[in-house]
């Protein structure tokens, strides 16, 4: 029995150590589809400049990975172990191959109503109101921007659960060099100011959480039809072009799927876009192009003809991205009053 | 004693290989937008997947401002399983195919899906349940050569 136990703890351990979690895999697979190849900026902020990743303790990398940025695109990494979030920490110190700072955790006192003036004056046009962050996140190469980094959101939960004061304020002190964020010593703000600013953004409170109500939003958008098969997509044809898109395409849902000629003649799908929108949703999350251009799917079965389409607002919580609600919305809006019109 | 252990090291393995179960699927690649879009289309096709159709959404995006017109959506899927799961399930219509977005930023290329596995929530039929598993660890591994692929 003992040498039996012993087999298998043999077994186990070396199991364990020819598994010991490789960091640079784990950033790969984890990390690097936003914030690019060895942390260069992507969708998330560029992480291994010198100026971010030589000022940040290993607390703050671990507990941002933990945490991720609710509403800030991204995800909290609850499902990592302890050991895979250590891995993905020493590879990104493999960067630049400084040792870790450390802060003292001791909260800063300040008078937070100055810092809330200081605020507006300069910090709120890059991370917005409230410190809500900058519009977009990250490094994006492919849509215009104002500025080559956008600010990220300073009223986060998953910021403030991650950076402690004095990690805050050697931050805005120093600032860091090759991104928009200026040393605020050499703007002219005094040391007392900076701790006034530091007492303000301690004092932003989480932003409740958008997807509370969603399971109360359906997943699929779909009305019956009056009318016949073929006039309805006639009648949903109109009312597209009567809502401002443009009708790009017409298939069968089985379209590439069987040979042609044999596909269900009664499942219709129109694809349509209007290119306005199509751009802002894009230039909040690229990622969005997923559930795009609209699609509106005709069906008949069982003698019904229905019209059926996503519902974006149900979808928008993938993204975890607060500014992409509004988007979602504005299209649930628009798919429900394409589809009464068409059936009216 | 030896269930136990068995046990906790399957367990270690369904974690470790479950840790990153996430909404959406993404993976980055050092490919230049063509060639990556040929390499997720042969992979794909060795997961036994078609190919049903490439949607350019890009067209006028460059004339708005927008700086790459490399973006596309690649409508994939086993014919027989979404013939099968549409009669079954009409609602899951508007869903199907499933996509995959394909896009440059610099000079990389991103893929970004959704999980399979939240359409599993669409289906009451257990045995159907499997099929979205299936998808979502082909996704895995389709989306791990092409991290993998220089
Ligand atoms: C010109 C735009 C700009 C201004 C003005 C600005 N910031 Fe920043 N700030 C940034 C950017 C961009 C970053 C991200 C830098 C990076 O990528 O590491 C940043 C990062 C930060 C961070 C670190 C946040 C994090 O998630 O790591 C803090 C804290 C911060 N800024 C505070 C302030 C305060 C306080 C002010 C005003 C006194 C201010 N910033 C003014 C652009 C700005
Ligand atoms: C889906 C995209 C996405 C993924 C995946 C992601 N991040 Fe982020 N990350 C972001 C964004 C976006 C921000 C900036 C949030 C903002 O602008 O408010 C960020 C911020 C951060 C920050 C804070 C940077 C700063 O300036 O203080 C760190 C550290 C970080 N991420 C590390 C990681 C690590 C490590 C992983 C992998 C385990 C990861 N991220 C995965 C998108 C992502």
């Amino acid at each position: 029995m003992v040498r039996f136990l012993l087999f298998f703890f043999l077994l186990f351990s070396t199991g364990l150590a020819s598994a010991a979690p490789d960091g640079r895999a784990l950033f790969n697979q984890h990390c690097a589809a936003c914030h690019g190849t060895e942390g260069r900026g992507g969708v998330g902020v560029p992480l291994s400049l010198p100026a971010f990743i030589n000022s940040v303790s290993d607390e703050y990398l671990k507990r941002t990975i933990r945490h991720g940025r609710p509403g800030r695109i991204m995800p909290a990494f609850t499902r990592l172990s302890d050991a895979q979030v250590n891995a993905i920490v020493t590879y990104a110190r493999s960067w630049t191959m400084v040792p870790a700072v450390e802060f003292n955790p001791a909260p800063i006192a300040g008078d937070r109503e100055n810092g809330k003036v200081l605020f507006g004056q300069h910090c709120a046009q890059c991370h917005g109101d409230d410190g809500k962050g900058g519009k977009g996140t990250g490094v994006t190469f492919s849509r215009e921007r104002d500025l080559p980094i956008i600010a990220p959101a300073l009223n986060n939960s998953g910021f403030l659960a991650s950076a402690s004061d004095t990690m805050i304020k050697n931050t805005v002190m120093h600032g860091r060099e090759g991104t928009p964020m200026a040393s605020m010593l050499q703007v002219g703000l005094k040391e007392q100011e900076i701790n006034d600013l530091v007492s303000y953004i301690r004092s932003f409170q989480e932003r409740d959480s958008v997807d509370s109500d969603d399971d109360e939003n359906e997943t699929v958008i779909m009305v019956e039809s009056p009318y016949d098969f073929d006039e309805t997509i006639e009648s949903l044809k109109t009312e597209i072009a009567n809502n401002n898109f443009k009708l790009i395409r017409t298939d069968y849902l089985e379209h590439g799927f069987v040979e042609e000629g044999k596909e269900n003649k009664k499942q219709v799908v129109l694809h349509f876009c209007n290119f306005n929108f199509l751009y802002q949703a894009l230039a909040i999350d690229p990622r969005v192009g997923l559930f795009l251009p609209c699609r509106i799917t005709v069906i008949e079965q069982d003698d019904k003809v229905l019209l059926m389409t996503i519902n974006p607002m149900r979808l928008s919580h993938l993204f975890n991205n607060y500014d992409l609600d509004e988007a979602c919305k504005k299209m649930t809006e628009l798919y429900k009053a394409i589809l009464e019109d068409a059936t009216l | 004693m030896k269930l136990f252990l068995s046990k906790t090291l399957l367990l270690c393995l369904f974690i470790s290989t479950h840790a990153a179960a996430s909404d959406l699927i993404m993976a980055r690649s050092t490919l230049s937008f063509s060639e990556a879009m040929t390499n997720l289309q042969v992979s794909l096709k060795e997961h036994g997947y078609t190919v049903a159709r490439v949607q350019r959404i890009d067209v006028g995006l460059t004339g708005m401002g927008y700086k790459t017109d490399m973006y596309r959506i690649v409508f994939v899927g086993k014919a027989d399983e979404i013939k099968y799961l549409v009669n079954k399930y009409p609602q899951m219509i508007p869903y199907m195919p499933p996509k995959v977005s394909v896009f440059a930023e610099g000079g990389d290329t991103l893929l970004v899906t959704a999980n399979p596995s939240l359409f599993a929530h669409m289906v009451d039929d257990e045995k159907d349940k499997v099929i979205f598993e299936r998808w979502e660890s082909d996704v895995y591994s389709v989306f791990d050569d092409f991290r993998r692929a220089e």
